[in-house]
């Protein structure tokens, strides 16, 4: 009995200091999928980098909490914080209904339009639309007289898309029967494809869109179509946490606004996209 | 654990069967050929087709597969221009052939191995039997050597085709949407991993069994001279003549 007694206190004592120190400084492990430029993507060094860390050290400085950011693949990122192996997603991940079953999200801290990105010499290019941007929240029927006016030239194409995003949602709703869809694991990979020829055509967001232009080998690669928002397509980039996890949305929700508000956003977004990617509220 | 849900992902899944197994069966049958040419050309005995086969076996069975389809998929695909001059771009444009390549370089370096080992096995005494019977050349080798080599090879070229089938989900990288692809894609609609997983896991487990049982039947049937003979009835009217 003894024995048990001390063996008890001993527990609780290390109980009581392990919560002791996470009082003071309480760490927040978010997972990024570090195949995204520019939203977060391994750098040369083999680091982290990207908007979505530099926002997320930004966001965690006022939460007053220690970051610790982790690498996840993409097509487990959902399980994996439900499994509790980290508390958060940063990872360029859009609000939707079917993700808003199983998770939860914070305020938006991003969006950026959707579209078709196509070799400079390819008949695409000459999509309809292109430079403009239409909304599925705000103009229903614009949005989708749009997707109608992209068929005749789409017919029978072969499109690259990331699997299990919303843009793999939009291309099966909207262009199914019009195009092949092929999905990858990562936009790097169907960006390497694009360039190979084995692609017509890829669809992810603007801002990586952009990103990839940026790159000596996609120089002739050019943003086609019209840029679609909302409906599918989500609500906007925000992070991802479990749905019990009140207090962390609450932190995460007033740093983003105090974010939003000073700019930090709008700065950090034309540094990474060259577009402004701060919400529209 | 939702049984109802696990149903309608196995019938789901079942959708990748034909693909996988089609991807394996490819791989497996050019797999063979390349790797008793490569047996031989170790066999030889000649150096100039010694080396280059050692060489080959090397390279394969020391790298690993999923590094060898992202080379021939992802790799190939930057000399698009020179692979389109030789007419080869066809070929590597398509997600398929670039697997059903990558299978078959890989399981032919294995698979010669196996068939080394096994044409290596067969007892000298009945090769010399043979010789004494008058067989040589083609004759002695398709008529001894081969059925003996092959009896000898089959538990471990058997695991080999298993590993196949298996190896068969790392298609699912380049796009290919066999039960592995079918799998990531219901998990990231649903985000019910374990249920999958279960699911996609039992499929190979009943696609491995039956190949199972087939390579046995087929061992069964290789090794007569294992087997107990058929029982003789007795005639009893025979002892009165």
């Amino acid at each position: 009995m003894k024995l048990f007694k001390t063996l008890g206190l001993g527990l609780l004592a290390s109980a009581l200091t392990i919560g002791g120190a996470a009082a003071q400084e309480k760490t927040v492990k978010i997972a990024t999928e570090g195949a995204y430029a520019p939203w977060n993507f391994t750098g040369a060094g083999g680091k982290l980098e990207g908007f979505e860390i530099d926002l997320a050290n930004d966001l965690c400085g006022r939460m007053k909490v220690k970051c610790e950011i982790v690498a996840q693949d993409w097509d487990g990122i959902i399980p994996a914080l439900n499994a509790k192996k980290y508390d958060a997603i940063m990872a360029g991940m859009n609000i939707t209904d079917k993700r808003l079953e199983v998770i939860n999200f914070s305020l938006p801290y991003a969006a950026t339009p959707h579209g078709f990105g196509v070799m400079k010499d390819s008949p695409l290019a000459k999509l309809a639309g292109t430079g403009t941007t239409v909304s599925f929240e705000k103009d229903s029927e614009g949005a989708k007289k749009a997707i109608e006016a992209w068929k005749p030239l789409l017919k029978g194409k072969t499109v690259g898309v990331q699997g299990s995003t919303v843009n793999s949602q939009f291309l099966e709703t909207y262009l199914k029967d019009t195009i092949e869809i092929r999905e990858y694991k990562t936009t790097e990979q169907h960006d390497l494809d694009l360039t190979a020829g084995r692609i017509d055509a890829i669809f992810a967001g603007h801002g990586a869109l952009k990103a990839t232009q940026e790159k000596p080998e996609f120089k002739d690669m050019v943003v086609a179509g019209t840029g679609m928002r909302g409906g599918l397509l989500g609500r906007g980039v925000a992070v991802g946490m479990r749905k019990d996890d009140a207090e962390l949305k609450k932190g995460f929700d007033e740093a983003i606004q105090a974010a939003i508000k000073d700019g930090t956003i709008k700065r950090l977004s034309e540094k990474w996209f060259k577009i402004d990617a701060t919400p529209q509220v | 654990m939702d049984f109802a849900f696990m149903r309608d992902a196995f019938l789901t899944l079942i959708g990748g069967v034909p693909l996988t197994l089609n991807l394996a069966f490819m791989a497996v049958g050019l797999g063979a050929i390349l790797a008793m040419l490569l047996a031989l050309m170790r066999m030889s005995g000649l150096k100039v087709l010694d080396w280059p086969a050692q060489a080959y076996v090397f390279v394969f069975r020391g790298t690993p597969l999923l590094v060898q389809i992202f080379l021939i998929y992802y790799g190939l695909g930057q000399f698009r221009p020179t692979l389109q001059e030789w007419g080869l771009w066809v070929f590597f444009r398509e997600p398929y052939w670039c697997a059903v390549f990558a299978l078959t370089l890989n399981t032919a370096a294995y698979a010669s191995e196996i068939i080394r080992g096994g044409l290596q096995s067969v007892p000298y005494n009945q090769v010399e039997a043979a010789r004494a019977c008058g067989m040589s050349g083609i004759l002695l080798f398709r008529r001894v050597i081969f059925p003996i080599a092959v009896r000898q090879a089959l538990p471990a070229y058997g695991s080999e085709i298993i590993l196949m089938v298996k190896a068969t989900s790392l298609a699912s990288i380049i796009t290919m949407m066999e039960v592995t692809g079918l799998a990531a894609k219901l998990i990231s609609q649903t985000f019910r991993a374990v249920e999958v997983f279960i699911v996609a896991g039992l499929i190979y487990l009943i696609l491995n069994f039956i190949i199972t049982r087939i390579i046995m039947a087929i061992e069964w049937w290789l090794s007569p001279h294992l087997r107990r003979p058929p029982a003789v009835e007795p005639r009893l009217e025979a002892a009165h003549v």
